[in-house]
């Protein structure tokens, strides 16, 4: 009952004017930028940041959990419409959408995509609300050991669910440590790694600097390169008639719609699983489950509302660690998490007791945003369209502006913007030979808050790491991050030696 | 795309080393009644930076990557050319920050890229020249009250906050 009071009071929150017109405005843009090809949430997020500067951090979390949102919808859009996917956590949206929209029924498809993210994200938010309180109340609890194994375990899930080149894994975390560590020393205030005195490098490397240098610039960059060819639009005809006939038609997919949001969902709460492989996870069970396997590929509807619901549910899933106990389950809600520093606010569970209105009334946005993401979607197809026939050329310049000027706003230092450039040319040459940049934004979000969890617990343990395995909730965490970290060997292991001899 | 692999592991093994030398210049060991050092926790990163390094070296001279057994270039002359024109643009604008200001630096480079690299029309570029330094203003100057770099032409926008407060 207290928890359903507390959603009543997000609510009143939500429909106040100035939240509802950040909503309605968030949704609207995630869905543009989802929708363009390249670019998805993370992008978003990392770029308009430093527009919330101008409201409350109420308004400014609800405005970018809209932009998520509406991303999170948009980035099948293209997929459907162009056969290129508005983002990573739209692949497989891609495997049937597409093939439906080259036998003439794109409208089918979008329609199923807005109704299945819908679905994904109804059932995403509510069982957010119903775990994000509980687990609040266990973190509450947590000392500085807990924390710094949930942070040491956000880094193992990069190395053991990551998918991604170990060693290259591991760099990208360790240098985004290293560049949070920038700055003054936290204990003894001494400068640390100031690079030849410079001066700006005395307040440290805002994270923003980072995250706009990787998903701004260097996100262009690659996007520029990459899409060189013509791409093809297809036509889509929406009228009112054939948008109910395909709900209609939907009915029947309700069992693949509610398998992709558990699974997205659950899959979203782990830090660097995320949407994608949940989509991609839902669209495979999806494809195994069903009778005719071989039609997907070939413009199955129930190939587009498992990955779509999934994604927009792991969109959510991803939030309850970020919230709870300040530790994000994605990029995006990394770059939320650096900002609720910025807006003043200490991430983690004391957030739930000492700022409910930001908590609950950035809650009860997401059912909204949903609503309203779901509206306008449908409601803007054409203009979506309109968006992707644009020129690149058009685009890219107003985002790199968006991107220099963004990166100057937080500290109103051009030493930042130099540095973000740095990050955007070095990440988009990394990029190019697979390191994975996500652990570094990550990393350098979670190491100002890792650092000093650590030194405080080898203070009190005089510098025994026994304190990590004392203590139940910390051993417990610990003992999980370590098998994480021994995922691949094992998996190597076992591809090496244990198949080859199934096989013999 | 091999020979990039390996030089970028060499140049971020430098890097490592580079920051375990800076790391050092403060206290690295246990200080009693204060813990670890200030340069303990990025001393350790970085030596982790430098074993990945190695390991990724290694890794690439053994072809077991897959950009290191890949046969494509790393940057064909295309990529290059496209790469060099948006990078040096960049480069370009922010420089100019420092002397045109924000609203010098950002008409420039739109004309540039729109007209130049985009080969759009005048009509557009002009429009997108004249519209976006205007928007920026407003909402960064005014809305936000975070004033961004004017260079030389600082004090020609004194009669504009004057309009404005």
């Amino acid at each position: 009952m207290e928890t359903l009071a507390l959603l009543l009071h997000g609510f009143a929150i939500t429909f106040e004017p100035l939240n509802l017109m950040l909503i309605i405005g968030g949704c609207t843009m995630g869905l543009f930028i989802g929708a363009m090809p390249g670019l998805g949430s993370v992008n978003g997020v990392a770029i308009l940041l430093p527009m919330t500067f101008l409201v409350p951090p109420t308004g400014a979390i609800i405005f970018l959990g809209a932009i998520y949102y509406g991303a999170m919808y948009g980035g099948a859009i293209s997929s459907i419409m162009l056969g290129i996917p508005g983002a990573s956590t739209a692949v497989a949206t891609t495997f049937d959408g597409r093939p439906m929209a080259l036998q003439g029924k794109a409208d089918k498809a979008l329609v199923a995509a807005a109704t299945a993210s819908f679905i994904g994200g109804s059932v995403g938010v509510v069982l957010f609300t119903l775990f994000a309180p509980p687990l609040a109340d266990i973190a509450l609890t947590f000392g500085a050991p807990e924390i710094f194994a949930l942070m040491l375990m956000a880094f193992a899930t990069f190395v053991g669910l990551g998918g991604d080149d170990i060693p290259k894994t591991l760099f990208s975390i360790f240098i985004g440590l290293v560049f949070g560590a920038v700055g003054l020393d936290i204990i003894s205030g001494e400068p640390r790694l100031i690079f030849g005195g410079i001066p700006g490098f005395f307040h440290g490397i805002n994270f923003l600097v980072l995250a706009i240098g990787i998903y701004g610039i260097a996100e262009m960059l690659w996007t520029i390169e990459i899409s060189k060819g013509e791409v093809m639009i297809s036509q889509a005809e929406i009228s009112l008639k054939r948008i109910m006939d395909t709900l209609r038609e939907l009915i029947g997919t309700w069992r693949m719609m509610m398998m992709g949001s558990f699974l997205g969902y659950f899959v979203g709460i782990l830090p660097a699983a995320g949407a994608t492989p949940g989509s991609l996870m839902a669209y495979g069970v999806a494809k195994t489950a069903s009778k005719n396997p071989e039609t997907y590929g070939k413009g199955n509807i129930n190939g587009v509302v498992a990955p779509e619901s999934a994604n927009n549910a792991a969109s959510t899933g991803s939030m309850l660690p970020m919230l709870t106990l300040g530790i994000p389950g994605s990029p995006t809600t990394a770059i939320l998490l650096g900002g609720m520093v910025i807006w003043g606010l200490e991430p983690g569970p004391l957030v739930f007791t000492d700022h409910p209105d930001f908590v609950w009334g950035f809650i009860a946005s997401l059912y909204v945003a949903n609503a309203f993401s779901l509206l306008i979607n449908v409601a803007f197809i054409p203009a979506f369209i309109w968006v992707l026939k644009m020129p690149f050329t058009i685009l890219a310049p107003i985002i790199f502006i968006l991107c220099i000027v963004g990166g100057f706003v937080p500290t109103l230092d051009m030493h930042d913007v130099w540095l973000m450039l740095i990050f955007g040319v070095v990440g988009y040459l990394m990029r190019k030979l697979d390191y994975p940049m996500a652990p570094a934004v990550l990393a350098i979000v979670l190491g100002p808050l890792a650092e000093p969890a650590l030194r405080q617990s080898l203070l009190i343990s005089s510098g025994s790491f026994s304190i990590f395995f004392n203590r139940p909730f910390a051993a417990v965490i610990m003992t999980l991050a370590f098998i994480l970290l021994i995922l691949p060997v094992l998996r190597i292991y076992y591809e090496k030696y244990k198949k080859p001899a199934q096989a013999g | 795309m091999r020979v990039a692999e390996l030089v970028m592991g060499v140049v971020m093994g430098i890097f490592s080393l580079y920051l375990m030398w800076k790391s050092a210049e403060l206290t690295i060991g246990w200080i009693p009644q204060e813990g670890p050092g200030g340069g303990a926790w990025p001393f350790w990163l970085a030596a982790g930076m430098l074993l990945c390094c190695i390991a990724i070296v290694i890794r690439g001279a053994k072809r077991m990557t897959p950009a290191s057994r890949s046969k494509e270039v790393f940057m064909d002359k295309r990529t290059v050319r496209v790469f060099m024109l948006n990078a040096g643009a960049l480069t370009v604008m922010i420089g100019l920050f420092h002397i045109v200001g924000a609203y010098g630096a950002i008409p420039a480079f739109l004309i540039f890229y729109l007209r130049f690299m985009g080969g759009h029309s005048w009509r557009l570029t002009g429009t997108f020249a004249f519209v976006t330094p205007i928007a920026t203003f407003l909402f960064f100057e005014i809305a936000l009250q975070k004033t961004l770099p004017k260079g030389f032409t600082d004090p020609w926008f004194e009669p504009v906050f004057a309009f404005f407060y």
